[in-house]
């Protein structure tokens, strides 16, 4: 598999995070933790539920604030407190994609559309550009035979792939994704690994939320082990997991 | 006396020519009425001696008979009736003491029933009460549906202008492409219908006889066409203008029964009659500021005939129907007549939807916007809205935004019903999109805003057209309702399809036709819309 390779890599890596903090009301999620993914790493968080996995992806996305600390993805940082307006995230929205456990694919619009949405509309890239991105994506995903699909009309796998070509669709140097193959069969999960495999080889910092003790041996560079809010472990999977 | 004579040739004489049709009709109500004196000469259901007529005239055989349920409509108000100031569950006005008369003189206690006034013939037809009144106007369908008692007082057409007009304004010939109003389903009505044909005024239809007066007075207007009575009672009431002393038609009021109560109706004549003999109801009529020198020519013209025919009358039946072959017009001719006037008042309620429907769902988008995407005061004040608007009867924001506010702003009455609608179902309309907005599962929305889409294109892209899929069954639904609803703003002068339908039954006498006629063409408009909002629930429903 080959996609673009990221172009805009930082020195500091795709993604740093120092000694971050986040709470429910009194309930402190975060305590404290601390993340590097360097470009061209495939890192996975495990943790049991509860343990603050999804909470990492949020605040990398923006989508949750933090109460301290620092987060710097592919150099742009972001700060404690509030969430700033969308039009101050621009950068950030340029330099990380993320792929949800349900896809969250855009019912109305068909695959290609869907792919085609951001590049045109949220990154100003011509008609023609998008869809020679897109089409190119979904080829390389092997989806492009369902191009003129709606999502209720894919299969979980199919959905799964077309959610990362539109992740993708704007090249960010950091991919996100929070519990790939919940919904995937084995041969399927195979797959999956060698796609995200050859992601990072291009130079793409991949953090991968998961349950998937097998999945996660397979594909990834580094396993963190998240408790209470803390790193309890990290290192290898070899090291980490049994 | 033949029936042509009953009717004074001074009074048709006096009258221009384009009125002489209803001429023509008044005298022949006038021989009508009285040709029923034959039968009434010994009427079957009064008593042998009609007594005289005065107060406490009850005796106690009144009591142990069932009472007199007479039908009328206290929002007419005075001088026919009208609700008492001190007992407003009583009544009173002239009709309210004739029917008391009737009611004596059947040895029987009044007892009145409201009805709305264009109500008052299905009502008695169906048997809600025995005998309806309110300034009921004598015409050939009546009497071709009902039985009709013979007329009690004769009113004049007579056309109200502003004080400016009156030296240039007498007739309807002068009102080209102007707006003259009155009471829809009147005889004054039909009168406008035939100078729209003749002289090109613009009709304007009301509900009621008050406010053709007021939009005479602030403009809206050019002249109303409507009974002297109530000419002079709205001179007194609002002013500003004049009444054009030339009458241009002559009428009469009559009381109606259901047609198959022509004994009573026979009764009702007598005891009529003999309180026209004794001035018992010229008493009434001064007491209600209503009584002229015309009314005792035409009182004594209709017992002048009721006599002659007496004595000439030879084996007419008591109970043969009433009906004219002259006033008989065919259901046929009717239906021929109206269908055009029906098709083109369709047009206006489809126009009339389609217009205030944009409205609403523009306005409803933006509300429902903001009560989402809004900060705290921007969604109260939209709460506000939703919430009065829901909570009030649109009659009553219909009344508001064409009458209650012609001081700051005169719309017309179309553009009125489409912005009253228009609000009205904005309201409605905003829940729904709202709704909708909120079924949108908030991780796609997460989605978009992570691929960089700005809020407002996540709403344009993403959240706006997923929602519309939600809300576009209840919308068609929406609007199928709004074209029935659209038959409110008749209140407002405008005349759509269920308000010429109306127009239509009152003029033919009878709901069967005209009601299965303007049911067709709603179903024609409605039916395709229910089908194409299924068509879309089942192609765009989220799976």
């Amino acid at each position: 598999m080959s996609l673009s390779p990221v172009t805009n890599g930082a020195t500091t890596g795709a993604l740093r995070i120092r000694g971050l903090h986040v709470e429910r009301g009194t309930q402190a999620i975060l305590r404290g933790f601390d993340l590097d993914v360097a470009a061209g790493e495939l890192c996975v968080v495990m943790g049991s539920s509860g343990a603050g996995k999804s909470t990492v992806l949020r605040v990398v996305t923006a989508l949750q604030p933090f109460s301290s600390g620092t987060v710097s993805v592919d150099g742009v940082a972001l700060r404690p407190g509030a969430l700033p307006k969308e039009s101050a995230l621009r950068a950030l929205r340029e330099r990380v994609g993320m792929v949800f456990q349900s896809h969250a694919l855009f019912e109305h619009l068909t695959v290609l559309d869907n792919v085609m949405l951001a590049p045109m509309h949220g990154h100003g890239q011509t008609r023609a550009a998008a869809l020679a991105r897109a089409t190119h994506l979904l080829e390389t995903l092997g989806v492009l035979p369902r191009a003129t699909a709606y999502p209720r009309e894919l299969s979980g796998g199919e959905a799964q792939r077309v959610a990362i070509a539109r992740a993708l669709a704007i090249n960010p140097p950091l991919l996100l994704m929070d519990e790939p193959t919940s919904a995937l069969d084995p041969a399927r999960r195979a797959a999956l690994g060698h796609s995200l495999r050859a992601l990072a080889a291009d130079g793409r910092g991949l953090l991968i939320v998961t349950h998937d003790v097998d999945f996660a041996r397979a594909v990834a560079d580094r396993v963190v082990v998240l408790s209470h809010g803390i790193i309890a472990e990290q290192g290898p999977a070899a090291e980490v997991l049994p | 006396m033949t029936a042509a004579s009953c009717h004074s040739g001074s009074t048709s004489s006096s009258v221009p020519s384009p009125t002489r049709r209803v001429i023509a009709w008044a005298a022949v109500m006038l021989a009508v009425g009285c040709g029923q004196a034959a039968s009434d000469a010994v009427p079957a259901a009064v008593p042998a001696a009609v007594p005289a007529a005065g107060p406490a005239r009850q005796g106690p055989a009144a009591k142990e008979r069932p009472p007199l349920r007479w039908g009328g409509d206290a929002e007419g108000g005075a001088p026919f009736v009208e609700a008492d100031a001190i007992t407003p569950t009583k009544q009173r006005g002239f009709d309210v003491e004739i029917a008391a008369m009737i009611a004596q003189g059947l040895g029987r206690v009044p007892e009145f029933v409201q009805v709305a006034w264009a109500s008052i013939e299905q009502s008695v037809a169906r048997g809600d009460f025995a005998i309806g009144m309110s300034g009921i106007e004598d015409r050939p369908a009546l009497r071709e549906r009902y039985a009709v008692s013979l007329p009690y007082y004769e009113f004049r057409e007579v056309l109200a202008v502003r004080t400016a007009d009156s030296a240039r304004l007498h007739r309807l010939a002068d009102f080209r492409g102007r707006r003259v109003g009155t009471l829809g389903g009147t005889m004054a009505w039909t009168m406008l219908l035939e100078a729209k044909t003749q002289h090109g005024i613009v009709p304007v239809s009301y509900d009621d006889d008050v406010h053709p007066y007021s939009d005479l007075v602030s403009g809206r207007l050019d002249a109303v066409l409507l009974d002297h009575v109530l000419a002079e009672r709205s001179l007194k009431r609002v002013g500003g203008f004049v009444i054009q002393p030339v009458p241009l038609a002559i009428g009469y009021y009559v009381a109606v029964l259901a047609a198959r109560d022509t004994a009573l109706r026979d009764s009702v004549n007598a005891i009529l009659r003999a309180r026209m003999r004794d001035g018992s109801l010229e008493a009434t009529f001064r007491t209600w500021s209503v009584w002229e020198p015309q009314q005792a020519q035409f009182q004594r013209r209709v017992l002048d005939s009721a006599d002659a025919l007496a004595r000439t009358a030879t084996a007419a039946p008591a109970t043969a129907p009433v009906t004219p072959r002259a006033a008989r017009v065919s259901a046929w001719a009717t239906m021929t007549t109206y269908l055009p006037a029906l098709l083109r008042a369709a047009v206006i309620t489809l126009l009339l939807s389609v217009l205030a429907m944009s409205l609403a769902v523009s306005l409803g988008m933006l509300v429902a916007s903001g009560r989402v995407y809004g900060g705290p005061v921007v969604r109260a004040a939209l709460i506000a809205y939703v919430e009065v608007i829901r909570g009030t009867p649109v009659l009553l924001q219909l009344f508001v935004l064409y009458y209650g506010l012609s001081d700051v702003v005169r719309l017309p009455a179309f553009a009125a019903a489409v912005i009253g609608l228009g609000l009205n179902y904005a309201a409605y309309e905003s829940e729904i999109y709202r709704s909708a907005l909120l079924a949108i599962p908030p991780l796609q929305l997460e989605a978009a805003r992570i691929l960089g889409l700005s809020e407002w294109q996540v709403l344009r892209l993403v959240r706006g057209p997923q929602a519309m899929r939600f809300a576009l069954s209840p919308m068609t639904n929406d609007f199928v309702a709004l074209l029935k609803d659209s038959s409110l703003v008749s209140v407002i002068t405008v005349v759509e399809l269920t308000k010429q339908t109306a127009i239509y039954a009152t003029n033919a006498g009878s709901w069967a036709i005209p009601g299965a006629l303007c049911a067709v063409v709603y179903l024609a408009m409605s039916l395709p819309l229910s089908h194409v909002a299924r068509r879309l629930e089942q192609r765009w429903s989220p799976t």
